[in-house]
C-alpha cells in the first residue's frame, strides 16, 4: 500500500515510493535517510520531530506522507530560510544551549519559525513558539538566550582553549556540532542495510502466568516473521539485573509476569511483518494473578512473594546509627515528625531505547544508547552465554539518561535476536513502551523526626523509610543504602538512626534516577527543619547556616570533611537575596487576597562515586608518529558534557590544547572501562583518571626530551616541540617506534575513589567527596485554584572547581527543571500516565528565572578541584519550592507532586481548621 | 488499508457511504490515538478518507450574518482571521491548543469532531450558538448544543461529513480561561468560555457562558445565565454561585479530583467574567 509521490525537501524535490498514512517523519527519517529529524514520541507531544510544512513549523509524527506532497519542507538539515538556521546553530553551539541533543533539532526548527516571522521576536514570543517542543536537559534557560541572541542580532562565537588553559574556561562541547547540524546518530539513526526489525510483545497485566500455544501456525500465517523468540530461544542465561547477586529480571518472561509490560515474546522480521502484527495473534492464555500495587500492600502479611528468594518482598534493608536518638530528641527543645510520600517519576529522557545489533562471527556488537557500555558488555555476555571479549558495545549518542540507561533495556534481545538470526536486527521503543517498561524514580514512604536545641542547633534526626522497587531489583539496593547516608541533609546531627527498606512489588520497577533516592529523602528532612524554624522561631536561613556542615565536620556516617566542604559560602551567597524575596513576599501578602508570594529555601549534599564500593575509571592518551593526539575515553557523554569536561582535564595535565586532540568515546572495543556515568563520579572519578592519563603521557614525553616540568608542549604534524628556554628541542614523532597499538608515546590513567566499607551501624568513608548546594525559590500561588507558579530560583553549587561554567550551570538548570517537575507535576501512573501527554514535564513556560552562583571550594582529592555536579544539580530544587509554597500559604505539604488539586485541598483543610 | 484522497465534497461523501472510513483533517487527534493502540499491540487502523484536498472546505469566511469556518481551517487560521470580538474567546482557545505545531495542524472541526470533553473549542462552540453544517445522505444544520451528545459522541453520523461551523455574529465579546498543570501543550483540567453583551451604561444585556471538561461533554449553564441580565457587569463575578453549576457532573481522574474541578470552574467562570468586565483585558 504504497504509492509514488513527491516531497520538495529542503529545496529539492524527493520522488519516493511510500505509504500516504506512513507519518511525514516516518518518511524522511526511513524512506529518504534523513534523520535528523528526530522521534521521541510518535504523537504530537514532544515536538523533537519538528520540521516547517510550506515555512510554518509542524510535528513531522502527525503529518501524513499524503498530505506533505508537492510541499516544501524543511527539516535541520536544510539550510533555512535567510541563513536562520545557520545562526541558530552557532548560536546553540556557542551558548551550550544542545546537552544531549536529541531535542535540538526541533527546537532549532521551532525558533525558525518563530524569528522567520517575527526577526526581532522577544522572550515572551519565544517562549510561545517553543512552547511545543520539550528538552528534559537543559531548562531551556540557554535555549532561549541562544534564541534571544539571534533575534538581537548578536552573532555568537564558541570559546577556544589554548594549551594549559582549558579547565575553566566555557568550550562549546567538543560533540555539539553534529547536535546542531542534526548528523549526531542516536540509537534510532543508525540504520544498517538489510536489518531486521525486533518488537516485543508485552503483558497488559501486573501480575499473571501465562502459557504460549504453538507458534509455528503463527509463524505460517505471518510469512514476513523470521523467528518468534520466547524464553526458551535464549542461549544463556535468561536473566539480567545490576547486582551480580540479584539478577531477577527475565530478557522474556518465562511463564510468569510480574509488571504490566514484561515482554512475554519478541517478534523478529520484516519491518511491516512486526509492526503489523496484531498481539492477538500470539497463542497465549493468561491466568490473572492478584497484583501488589505500591509498598504497603507488599509488606502486608501473608502478601505473596514476588520472587522466590524474597519471601517478605523486603529486597535491601539500609541502616545507618550514630549516637543514641532518643537522648538527642530528649535534649531537644523543639521535635518535629512528618510522614512524606513521593510518587513514581519517569526520567523522560526525550530519546526512547533504540539500537541494532549484528553477529561478527562468533562476536556480537550492539549499538545502542546507553549510560553503561562495560556493564551493558557484561549482560549481554551472559545472556547469550558468550566470553566478555565476544561482546562488543559501542554506544550511540544518548538522547538523555539521568540514570534510565543505566539498565540494559533492548541490549540483550537484540543480541540474542542477531545472533540466532545471523542477521542485523534493529528495536526502536514507542514512548509509550519506553515509559511502560523501563525504570522510574522510587515511590517513598517516609516517616521522619527531627529536634533542634534552643538555639537551633539540631540534636537528633530519624527516619524510616520504604522505597517502592517495583518488580526487579535494578538499582534499589542502591537507593536503600545512598539514602541512610544522606537522610539528615548536609547538616551536624549528633544523633542519627535511619532505616530503609527497598520492597519488591508488582509495579514499574524503580532504579537509578539523578540523585538515588536522596531528592526524596531531603524533601522529608527540609519540612522538618522548617518545622523547627517555625517552632523555635528562627528564620529559615539562619537555622539552617547554623548547623552546616564545614570543613573539619563529621558527617552521620562518622566521615570527617577534610576539605571542600562549601555549604556555608553556598548559603552566604544566597543570604541577601533569600531574606529580600521572604521580605518581599511579606509585604505583598499583606494587601493581596487571593494571590500570595512566598520564599523558600532548601540544601542538599551527595556523594560523588559509587556508595563504598569500588567504581574505577581508566583514561587513556596516545600519539601516532603522524602526530595524531587521541582521547580514549570510555565514559559515554549522555548530555552531561563529560565528552567535554574529561578532555579539558586531559588537555591541560598534558599541556596542549584541546583542539590538538581526537576523541575515542565509550567503545569496548576500543577504550578502557570508565564505568557507568551514574552517581556524578565521571568529572571526579573519570576526570582524575584523564588528568593521570595527561600526566602520564607528559612525564614521558619530558623524560624523553630531558626537559624540566615547566617545558611547554606544542604539537604541529608530526613534531612535538618541547619548549624549555635554551633545553628546547623537538621531538620527530615519526623517528620513534609504535608499539602494538600504533602509538609512539601514550599515558594511562587509573583511579579508584578512596573509599571504606561501611559497618553495621552505616558507619565508615562511604564517598571520597561530596557535592553541596542551597537554592532558594520564590513562587507564586493562585490561593484559589491552588495554582503555582515558580518565579524565581537561586541556585549556589560548590562545585569544587567548575571545569567548564557553561556546562556546570546546564546541569544546574536542568537539574532545577526536574526538581521543578518532582515538586509539581510529575507522577508516573502505570498504565495511566505512559506517555507525554498525560505524564507532565516542565516545558519552557514552566521555568523560572534562575541565577546560579558557581562555589568553588576546591577538592584536593578531585581534579584541578573539580568534584560532580549531575546529580546535586536537581536535589535542593522540590524542598525549595515547597518550602515556599508553605511561606505563602501556610500549607505544609507532606505529598509530591502538588498538583493544584492536592494544594486545593491542603488550602481548604486549613480553612476549614482555622 | 485504503487511504482515500478526493478532491471534493461529493467524492467523499460517495467514499464515505460506501466504506468504514475514517475522517482526517489535521490528524491531531487521529495520530496519537493509533500511536496508543499500537503500543499495546493493535497495529490495526480503519480505511482513511483524507479531507485535506478538499478546497470547499477550507477557510474561515464573513458571510453577513455568520462567520463560517469550514472543515479544514486550522487554529492558527483562526487566530490569524480577522474577526470581531465576538471572537476573542475562541482565538485565545486556539492559542492554548497544544503548543503552535499543534495549532497550524489541528482543526476547529476535527476537535468537535473528536469531542472530548476536555476539547478546548468546544465551550467555545456552544457559547457562540455555532451551528454545524452537515453533509451527508440528510444535509442539516444541528446546533452545537445537540451536536455533542455525550462522551466523545456527536450528531455526525457514520455516513456524515462536517462541512463547516456557522457562528451567528452578534454584539458583544467572547472570552475564555483555561486551567493545565503547566503552562503549554496541557489538556485542560477545566476551562470556561463566555460571550457577553452590554448595553452602553455596562449593563449585562446578554449572557452566554459554557463549561469544559467538567462532564462527559461541555456545557452551558442557563442558570447563570438567565442571572445575569440587567446586573452590571463589574457585579457579575460577584453573582456567580455554586448552585449555578450543580448538574455539572466532573470525575476523578489522573488531572484533578472532581471536587476540584467543581471548584475550580465555579473560580473560572468568575475570572471569566471579571476579566470581561476590565476594559483593559487583554484580547487574544
Ligand atoms: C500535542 C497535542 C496537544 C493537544 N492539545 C490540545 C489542547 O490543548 N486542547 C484541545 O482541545 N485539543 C488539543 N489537542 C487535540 C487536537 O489537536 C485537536 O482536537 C484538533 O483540533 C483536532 O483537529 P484535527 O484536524 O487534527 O483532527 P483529526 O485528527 O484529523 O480528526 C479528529 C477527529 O475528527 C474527525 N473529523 C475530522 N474532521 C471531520 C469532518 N470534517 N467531518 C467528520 N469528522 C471529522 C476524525 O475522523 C477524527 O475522529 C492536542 C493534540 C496534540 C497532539
Ligand atoms: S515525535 Fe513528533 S511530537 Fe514527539
Ligand atoms: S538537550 Fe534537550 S532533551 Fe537533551
Amino acid at each position: 500500500m504504497t504509492r509514488t509521490l513527491t516531497l520538495i525537501v529542503n529545496g529539492e524535490p524527493r520522488t519516493l515510493q511510500a505509504a500516504p498514512f506512513a507519518s511525514l517523519a516516518d518518511t524522511l527519517r526511513e524512506g529518504l535517510h534523513l534523520t535528523g529529524t528526530k522521534v521521541g514520541c510518535d504523537a504530537g507531544d514532544c515536538g523533537a520531530c519538528t520540521v516547517l510544512l510550506d515555512g510554518e513549523q509542524v510535528c513531522a509524527c502527525l503529518v501524513p506522507t499524503a498530505q506533505a506532497e508537492g510541499r516544501a519542507i524543511t527539516t535541520i538539515e536544510g539550510a533555512g530560510p535567510a541563513g536562520l538556521v545557520d545562526r541558530l546553530r552557532e548560536s546553540f553551539l556557542a551558548h551550550g544551549a544542545a546537552q544531549c541533543g536529541i531535542c535540538t533539532p526541533g527546537m532549532i526548527m521551532a525558533a525558525a519559525d518563530v524569528l522567520a516571522r517575527d526577526p526581532r521576536a522577544g522572550r515572551a514570543e519565544i517562549e510561545d513558539g517553543l512552547g511545543g517542543v520539550l528538552c528534559r536537559c537543559t531548562g531551556y534557560v540557554k535555549i532561549v538566550e541562544a534564541v534571544l541572541d539571534v533575534a538581537r542580532g548578536a552573532n555568537a562565537f564558541a570559546a577556544k582553549a589554548d594549551a594549559g588553559a582549558a579547565v575553566g574556561a566555557r568550550l562549546a562541547r567538543v560533540d555539539g556540532r553534529p547536535k546542531v547540524e542534526g548528523t549526531d546518530h542516536f540509537g534510532a539513526d543508525h540504520q544498517p542495510e538489510g536489518a531486521l526489525w525486533l518488537r516485543l510483545i508485552r503483558s497488559p497485566h501486573a501480575s499473571a502466568r501465562f502459557a504460549l500455544g504453538d507458534l509455528a501456525p503463527v509463524l505460517a500465517r505471518h510469512p514476513g516473521l523470521a523467528r518468534i523468540l520466547t524464553a526458551r530461544d535464549i542461549p544463556g542465561e535468561n536473566a539480567f539485573g545490576i547486582f551480580p547477586t540479584i539478577k531477577d529480571q527475565p530478557v522474556l518472561a518465562d511463564g510468569l509476569v510480574r509488571m504490566r509490560g514484561d515482554p512475554v515474546a519478541a517478534l523478529v522480521g520484516t519491518r511491516a511483518a512486526v509492526e503489523g502484527f496484531p498481539d492477538a495473534d500470539l497463542p497465549i492464555t493468561w491466568e490473572v494473578l492478584p497484583a501488589l500495587h505500591g509498598a504497603a500492600a507488599a509488606l502486608a502479611e501473608g502478601a505473596p512473594a514476588l520472587h522466590r528468594a524474597v519471601p517478605d518482598n523486603v529486597l535491601t534493608r539500609g541502616r545507618l546509627e550514630r549516637g543514641d536518638v532518643a537522648e538527642g530528641h530528649a535534649a531537644g527543645a523543639a521535635t518535629a515528625s512528618v510522614a512524606f510520600e513521593t510518587a513514581f517519576v519517569e526520567h523522560a529522557y526525550i530519546e526512547p531505547e533504540a539500537g541494532y545489533a549484528r553477529r561478527v562471527g562468533d562476536r556480537i556488537e550492539v549499538t545502542a544508547c546507553t549510560q553503561a557500555p562495560v556493564m551493558d558488555q557484561e549482560e549481554v555476555a551472559r545472556v547469550l552465554g558468550v566470553p566478555m571479549h565476544a561482546v562488543r558495545i559501542v554506544p550511540t549518542a544518548c538522547g538523555g539518561g539521568f540514570g534510565g540507561k543505566l539498565d540494559v533495556s533492548i541490549q540483550p534481545i537484540l543480541a540474542v535476536a542477531a545472533w540466532v538470526t545471523g542477521q542485523p536486527v534493529r528495536i526502536v521503543y514507542s514512548r509509550i513502551e519506553s515509559m511502560a517498561s523501563t525504570t522510574k524514580r522510587h515511590p517513598a514512604s517516609i516517616r521522619a523526626r527531627m529536634s533542634a536545641d534552643g538555639d537551633g542547633r539540631f540534636t537528633a534526626f530519624e527516619m524510616e523509610g520504604d522505597f517502592n522497587t517495583g518488580a526487579y531489583a535494578s538499582w534499589g539496593p542502591t537507593v536503600a543504602n545512598r539514602v541512610p547516608v544522606h537522610a539528615p541533609g548536609p547538616y551536624r546531627v549528633p544523633h542519627v538512626r535511619n532505616r530503609t527498606r527497598a520492597v519488591y512489588t508488582n509495579d514499574t520497577p524503580a532504579g537509578a534516577f539523578r540523585g538515588f533516592g536522596v531528592p526524596q529523602a531531603t524533601l522529608a528532612a527540609e519540612t522538618l527543619i522548617d518545622d523547627l524554624a517555625e517552632g523555635l522561631g528562627l528564620d529559615r536561613w539562619t537555622i539552617r547556616r547554623r548547623n552546616a556542615l564545614d570543613h573539619g565536620d563529621t558527617t552521620a556516617s562518622g566521615q570527617v570533611l577534610h576539605a571542600s566542604a562549601g555549604l556555608p559560602q553556598c548559603l552566604d551567597a544566597l543570604r541577601d537575596d533569600f531574606l529580600r524575596a521572604q521580605a518581599d513576599a511579606e509585604a505583598f501578602n499583606r494587601t493581596s487576597g487571593r494571590v500570595k508570594r512566598g520564599a523558600g529555601i532548601a540544601c542538599m549534599w551527595y556523594g560523588c562515586g559509587n556508595t563504598s564500593m569500588s567504581n574505577p575509571s581508566t583514561m587513556r592518551i596516545a600519539l601516532r608518529p603522524d602526530g595524531t593526539l587521541t582521547f580514549f575515553n570510555g565514559a559515554v557523554d549522555i548530555g552531561q558534557g563529560s565528552t567535554t569536561v574529561l578532555l579539558q582535564i586531559a588537555a591541560d595535565a598534558l599541556g596542549l590544547a584541546p583542539d590538538a586532540f581526537e576523541s575515542v568515546v565509550g567503545d569496548t572495543d576500543l577504550t578502557p572501562d570508565a564505568g557507568k556515568t551514574s552517581a556524578s563520579r565521571q568529572t571526579f572519578v573519570s576526570g582524575n583518571a584523564a588528568r593521570l592519563a595527561g600526566e602520564d603521557l607528559r612525564r614521558a614525553i619530558l623524560s624523553l626530551a630531558n626537559a624540566g616540568p615547566d617545558a611547554r608542549l606544542r604539537l604541529e604534524g608530526a613534531c612535538l616541540h618541547v619548549e624549555n628556554g635554551p633545553a628546547s628541542r623537538v621531538i620527530d614523532l615519526t623517528t620513534l617506534s609504535p608499539d602494538e597499538t600504533g602509538a609512539v608515546l601514550s599515558g594511562e590513567g587509573r583511579y579508584d575513589p578512596p573509599t571504606t566499607a561501611l559497618d553495621a551501624n552505616g558507619q565508615g568513608v562511604p564517598y571520597a567527596t561530596y557535592g553541596f548546594a542551597a537554592q532558594a525559590a520564590e513562587v507564586e500561588v493562585d490561593t484559589v485554584l491552588g495554582t503555582v507558579r515558580v518565579t524565581r530560583i537561586v541556585a549556589a553549587h560548590d562545585v569544587g572547581r567548575a571545569v567548564n561554567p557553561t556546562l556546570v550551570e546546564g546541569q544546574i538548570h536542568g537539574g532545577i527543571a526536574q526538581g521543578l517537575g518532582l515538586a509539581l507535576m510529575e507522577e508516573f501512573i502505570p498504565g495511566r500516565t505512559e506517555n507525554l501527554h498525560d505524564y507532565l514535564i516542565p516545558t519552557v513556560g514552566d521555568m523560572p528565572e534562575i541565577v546560579v552562583h558557581l562555589i568553588e571550594d576546591p577538592e584536593p582529592e578531585g581534579p584541578f578541584g573539580a568534584k560532580g555536579v549531575g546529580e546535586p544539580a536537581l536535589v535542593a530544587t522540590a524542598p525549595a519550592i515547597l518550602s515556599a509554597i508553605r511561606h505563602a500559604t501556610g500549607a505544609r505539604l507532606t505529598r509530591v507532586p502538588v498538583l493544584p488539586h492536592r494544594l486545593h485541598a491542603a488550602l481548604h483543610a486549613r480553612e476549614a481548621a482555622e | 488499508m485504503r487511504y482515500f484522497q478526493p478532491a471534493t465534497l461529493d467524492e467523499a461523501l460517495a467514499i464515505r457511504r460506501g466504506n468504514d472510513v475514517v475522517p482526517l483533517a489535521g490528524a491531531t487527534d487521529v495520530y496519537p490515538a493509533r500511536a496508543g493502540r499500537r503500543a499495546w499491540g493493535d497495529p490495526t487502523h480503519k480505511d482513511v478518507l483524507d479531507l485535506s484536498r478538499i478546497e470547499a472546505l477550507r477557510g474561515i469566511e464573513d458571510r453577513g450574518d455568520h462567520v463560517r469556518i469550514g472543515a479544514l481551517a486550522t487554529w492558527t487560521d483562526l487566530i490569524r482571521a480577522d474577526l470581531p470580538p465576538l471572537f476573542d474567546g475562541m482565538k485565545r482557545a486556539a492559542r492554548e491548543v497544544g503548543g503552535v505545531q499543534v495549532q497550524n495542524r489541528g482543526t476547529v472541526v476535527g476537535n468537535a469532531c473528536t469531542a472530548s470533553p476536555a476539547g478546548d473549542g468546544i465551550p467555545n462552540l456552544l457559547a457562540l450558538d455555532a451551528a454545524f453544517e452537515i453533509e451527508g445522505p440528510s444535509p442539516r444544520l444541528v446546533p452545537a448544543e445537540a451536536f455533542f451528545t455525550g462522551y466523545r459522541a456527536t450528531a455526525c453520523g457514520p455516513h456524515d461529513i462536517v462541512a463547516a461551523i456557522r457562528i451567528p455574529k452578534r454584539e458583544g465579546r467572547g472570552h475564555f480561561v483555561k486551567l493545565g498543570a503547566r503552562r503549554y501543550l496541557v489538556i485542560s483540567i477545566a476551562m470556561v468560555a463566555a460571550a457577553l453583551e452590554t448595553d452602553a451604561a455596562g449593563r449585562i444585556v446578554s449572557a452566554r457562558i459554557a463549561v469544559g471538561a467538567c462532564s462527559a461533554a461541555a456545557g452551558r449553564l442557563p442558570l447563570l445565565e438567565a442571572a445575569l441580565p440587567g446586573a452590571p457587569l463589574t457585579d457579575a463575578p460577584a453573582l456567580v454561585e455554586p448552585r449555578h453549576l450543580a448538574h455539572l457532573t466532573p470525575i476523578d481522574d489522573i488531572r484533578a479530583s472532581a471536587g476540584y474541578r467543581m471548584a475550580a470552574a465555579l473560580a473560572l467562570v468568575g475570572d471569566a467574567l471579571a476579566d470581561l468586565s476590565r476594559p483593559a483585558a487583554r484580547v487574544a
